[in-house]
């Protein structure tokens, strides 16, 4: 196991991605705080999942957007945890629409969650990380924050800025032992691309080498390498996980 | 209770590897014990922790010398 006795906290991890990133640290040995911040009863369902792997588990309601709440977050896995070796920050919303039917409050409400929540989730862990002198922060970004994307203007700003947030604060928390690294995920089937219609969805494919679309655990394994000791030589990095669509 | 000043100087000296002689009232974390910004930032925590209080950031970035740090804690006791 590569995370044996580490303690993670996982933000929007009661489905989809995070839900599998959260299962994933945890068979790989760490006890994991499961965020969610709508859908208790699946948040729930994870948390009793790792349980079952031996591990510690609890699950933690708490809006990314809202600092208050952040801080409240972070305060309550300190305390249930003795420390905060990995943070993932994966709480996502999308709200597509071509930029120039955009509103106002679908641009807010997407940069509020996917960019200033990490903001606001990365500068409350890095208290107790620095105290430690190690830590691992990783941010799941989207390939469509490198390679853009129509009808994703808010989503794809967000994203390219969590892509610039992670160097920055790579940079910044380096010498006190913290790596804080990106993954950019393709087309992952998750419940939010389900929404996409089946004409897309082909159209997206045929742009795929590995010609398939990425499941959950191609994203989990990938945060586990960065969240294990095997990539501590690397800090500022933003992985692509898209099956070699964006090179 | 030990003294401030004591209390204040021992978290710099281990802090930021500076002789006990260094930490007069009047140095400067950056210009005279050699922090650099990220330092100052870990000192104000352990200050926190040692003192059992919270110090805005605001309040924070006015504390450059140790005579800051000193009377800004005797301020809130």
């Amino acid at each position: 196991m590569l995370l044996e006795g580490k303690y993670a906290l996982v933000t929007g991890a009661s489905r989809g991605i995070g839900k599998e990133i959260a299962l994933e640290l945890a068979r790989q040995g760490a006890h994991v705080a499961v965020n969610y911040a709508g859908s208790e009863a699946k948040a729930n369902e994870v948390v009793e999942e790792i349980q079952a792997l031996g591990r510690d588990a609890f699950a933690i309601q708490c809006d990314v957007a809202n600092s208050d709440s952040v801080t409240a977050m972070v305060k309550s896995v300190t305390e249930r945890f003795p420390r905060i070796d990995i943070m993932v920050n994966n709480a996502g919303i999308t709200r597509d629409n071509l930029l120039m039917r955009m509103k106002e409050s679908e641009w807010d409400d997407v940069i509020n969650t996917n960019l200033k929540g990490v903001f606001l989730c990365t500068k409350a862990v890095t208290r107790p990380m620095m105290k430690q002198r190690s830590g691992r922060i990783i941010n799941i970004a989207s390939i469509v924050g490198v390679s853009g994307n129509a009808g994703q203007a808010n989503y794809v700003a967000a994203k390219a800025g969590v892509i610039g947030l992670t160097k920055t604060v790579a940079k910044e928390l380096a010498s006190r032992g913290i790596t804080v690294n990106a993954v950019a995920p393709g087309f992952i089937t998750s419940d939010m691309t389900e929404t996409l219609t089946d004409e897309i969805q082909s159209a997206m494919l045929s742009q795929i080498p590995l010609s398939r679309f990425g499941d959950p655990k191609d994203v989990a394994g990938v945060v586990t390498f960065l969240a294990s000791e095997a990539s501590a030589y690397m800090t500022g990095q933003t992985l692509h996980v898209d099956g070699g669509m964006v090179m | 209770m030990a003294d401030v000043l004591e209390r204040v100087t021992k978290i710099v000296v281990d802090r930021l590897n500076v002789e006990e002689a260094e930490v007069k009232l009047e140095a400067s974390f950056k210009d005279d014990l050699g922090a650099d910004s990220l330092d100052v930032v870990e000192l104000v925590m352990e200050l926190e922790d040692e003192f059992g209080m919270e110090i805005s950031d605001d309040d924070a970035e006015k504390l450059s010398t140790v005579g800051d740090a000193v009377n800004y804690i005797k301020s809130t006791m």
